[in-house]
């Protein structure tokens, strides 16, 4: 019987790692910008906050298309029920807040009265007219679901690093474009 | 006795003529630019100008405009951009708190369209300006719709590090209309 775990495609490991580069760099960007007195830092800051976040969503949705005709690995034998649960649930949510995050700064974008134009050259069509009460609505809704993000983020990670320190199975190292799976041989 | 009379008289004169800005409809003129940031579209408007006009549309070289703008009324979309637009680098309300234009010529290119010569300060720094303008008659009030792309940098509007086109560009397009009740033919 084949021990040898099956990997994600190595276009699901590029996408997974780049998306995951690009959501640290808007995190960060972003609470470094509003922090910032009215500059041409600050502008710039927020533009490629905004270039950054619709291509965290446009990456997303490949990810999600290459998922489907794709479909991950299975999970680890001995995972019990409710860890599989969390484990989807987290996946899921993870998903959708990629999509649904950069929405909330293209809206807020649009009812803030900056459109967004992607990478200074596309401009997006602004989703709701120019709206004070919206804009400040949509700016705590875009907020929360970061801090959201962080928590998700910080569980993903944890889990990851629980397979492989504790479990030492390769729920990480399958997503991993370095490490070679462990070889089943040495396993007790 | 006597001065006071002369007071009072030229006092009576004074109110008898009409102040020439009261011709003018304020709350359907609109003073508006559009500007570009990381270029992204920017609407942006003055809230407070006085303008007077004399408009001639069987001399129109006789024609005159002069209209002042109350920078500090600046709305840029979002009230940190206007507490900013209002600093020395840029208009430097304190020193310069209006921008002026003052007509020199006014040419007539077709029926209804026209072009004003005029001179156009902001900030100390004075420079000719030629704006097309075309006139629309709605009612008792005549509607002068004109703009004209102004470069920021030759009124030094935005210096030091906001002189960088990169960010905010050279270019706004300014863009406005005036709305004057024309007086009744007798």
């Amino acid at each position: 019987m084949p021990m040898t775990s099956e990997r994600y495609t190595a276009t699901a490991i590029a996408l997974h790692w780049i998306v995951a580069a690009l959501i640290v760099g808007a995190f960060a960007i972003g609470l470094i910008a509003v922090e910032l007195a009215v500059s041409p830092q600050k502008l710039k800051l927020y533009s490629w906050h905004k270039w950054i976040g619709v291509s965290i969503a446009l990456l997303a949705l490949v990810r999600i298309g290459w998922r489907l005709w794709h479909p991950a690995p299975a999970l680890p034998f001995g995972m019990r029920r409710w860890e599989q649960h969390v484990a989807s649930g987290t996946h899921v949510l993870l998903y959708t807040l990629l999509l649904v995050i950069p929405v909330t700064g293209w809206l807020m974008s649009s009812a803030s009265g900056f459109p967004v134009v992607y990478f200074g050259v596309l401009p997006l069509p602004d989703l709701v007219a120019k709206d004070k009460a919206l804009a400040d609505a949509l700016k705590l809704v875009h907020y929360v679901l970061n801090k959201t993000l962080l928590v998700l983020v910080v569980l993903h990670v944890a889990a990851a690093l629980k397979h492989h320190v504790l479990d030492r199975d390769d729920v990480l190292v399958r997503m991993l474009p370095f490490l070679k799976p462990r070889d089943p041989g040495k396993e007790t | 006795m006597k001065a006071v009379t002369a007071l009072f008289a030229a006092s009576l004169l004074l109110a008898a003529a009409p102040t020439p800005a009261d011709d003018i409809d304020y709350a359907q003129s609109r003073i508006g630019f559009t500007f570009k940031q990381m270029n992204v579209p920017v609407e942006g408007s003055f809230k407070k100008f006085r303008a007077q006009m004399r408009f001639d549309d069987k001399r129109p070289e006789a024609s005159r405009a002069e209209i002042e703008v109350d920078l500090t009324s600046i709305d840029t979309g979002a009230p940190d951009g206007d507490t900013e637009a209002q600093r020395n680098l840029w208009f430097d309300t304190a020193t310069h708190p209006a921008a002026k234009f003052a007509s020199s010529s006014v040419k007539r290119l077709a029926p209804d369209r026209y072009e004003i010569t005029g001179k156009l300060t902001i900030k100390g720094r004075t420079r000719d300006l030629t704006i097309p303008v075309e006139t629309t008659r709605a009612g008792a009030d005549r509607n002068f719709a004109g703009g004209f792309v102004l470069k920021r940098l030759e009124f030094a509007i935005g210096e030091g590090p906001w002189a960088d086109v990169e960010t905010v560009a050279d270019e706004v397009q300014v863009r406005f209309r005036m709305v004057q009740r024309v007086a009744a033919k007798p």
